[in-house]
């Protein structure tokens, strides 16, 4: 199935807009968004993992998790400002440490909302960054690192082949 | 303060000078201008309603963060922009257009996996 996938950005309000379509009904995708047994299964760019400290999904209530490598331990928090049972909720999202205290003046506030198709469920989600730096922060916290240990695990697989030889 | 660090061998401060040099509206709208084409120092100045000293400080600050190429035209001295400079905004933003990527696949696979226990 061809899925549809539309990324855009506004630079003049540091807002990303992100269109995604998934192949599974509304309930299933509401749930992948919004519990944390599923969200620790598929948010963390591969080879991180995510792993949930606390989750409590109600106006008021936030998400504290960490970014793991067997190195290194990103934590992140989500607070939830509004929630729209089945359509939409909206989070701050900002780095902190284990007890979901602040590490920088970076923030990003998201809004995700859910469309029922026929057969499919479409997700809008948008994005603003309080500055670009803090997508930058974003990006270099958890894809480049994960790339170099993605790398490594490539070299220890190659390694594995010439040794079975 | 502004500090803007100009070592061009270490690729992530270079970047982060950009985001710095684009993180204030008014240093935006200077960019835009000066995409455009060649412009002097006073004729970007005439744009805005701030005093000459502020636009003399923003252009300082574009300058440092290696967005702007001067050339000299008899006593006139005229900003182009350096767009390989700018490209690097670009290379940022389809990182993590690449990390969002990658997550929605990982998402679908478990939809999949989901979807067949019930």
């Amino acid at each position: 199935m061809n899925l549809l996938f539309d990324f855009t950005v506004d630079r003049a309000t540091n807002t990303i807009h992100i269109t995604r379509e998934f192949a599974a009904d509304l309930d299933l995708v509401w749930d992948a968004f919004t519990k944390a047994e599923i969200l620790d299964q598929w948010t963390a760019p591969k080879p991180w993992r995510v792993r949930t400290k606390e989750m409590d999904f109600r106006e008021g209530g936030r998400w504290l998790y960490a970014m793991i490598t067997p190195e290194k331990t990103h934590w992140s928090l989500a607070e939830f400002t509004e929630i729209k049972p089945k359509s939409s909720f909206s989070s701050r999202n900002s780095f902190c440490d284990e007890n979901g205290n602040a590490i920088s003046d970076g923030f990003s506030l998201t809004k995700n909302s859910f469309k029922a198709g026929t057969e499919t469920t479409t997700v809008h989600i948008e994005k603003k960054f309080n500055k670009l730096s803090t997508l930058e922060m974003m990006v270099s916290g958890g894809y480049k690192e994960g790339l170099a240990a993605g790398l490594n695990n490539l070299d220890e697989y190659f390694l594995t082949l010439v040794t079975n030889k | 303060m502004y500090i803007c660090n100009r070592s061009d061998s270490y690729l992530t401060n270079m970047r982060r000078d950009i985001f710095q040099a684009i993180a204030d509206p008014t240093r935006r709208a200077i960019l835009v201008l000066i995409a455009v084409q060649a412009i002097t120092p006073n004729a970007i100045a005439d744009h805005f309603d701030t005093t000459r000293q502020s636009i003399s400080k923003h252009l300082r600050i574009l300058s440092e963060c290696d967005l702007l190429a001067q050339k000299q035209e008899g006593r006139e001295i005229f900003y182009e922009l350096k767009i390989d400079k700018m490209k690097e905004i670009d290379v940022w933003l389809d990182q993590f257009r690449k990390i969002m990527e990658e997550r929605f696949q990982q998402l679908d696979q478990l939809l999949n996996t989901l979807k067949n226990k019930k």
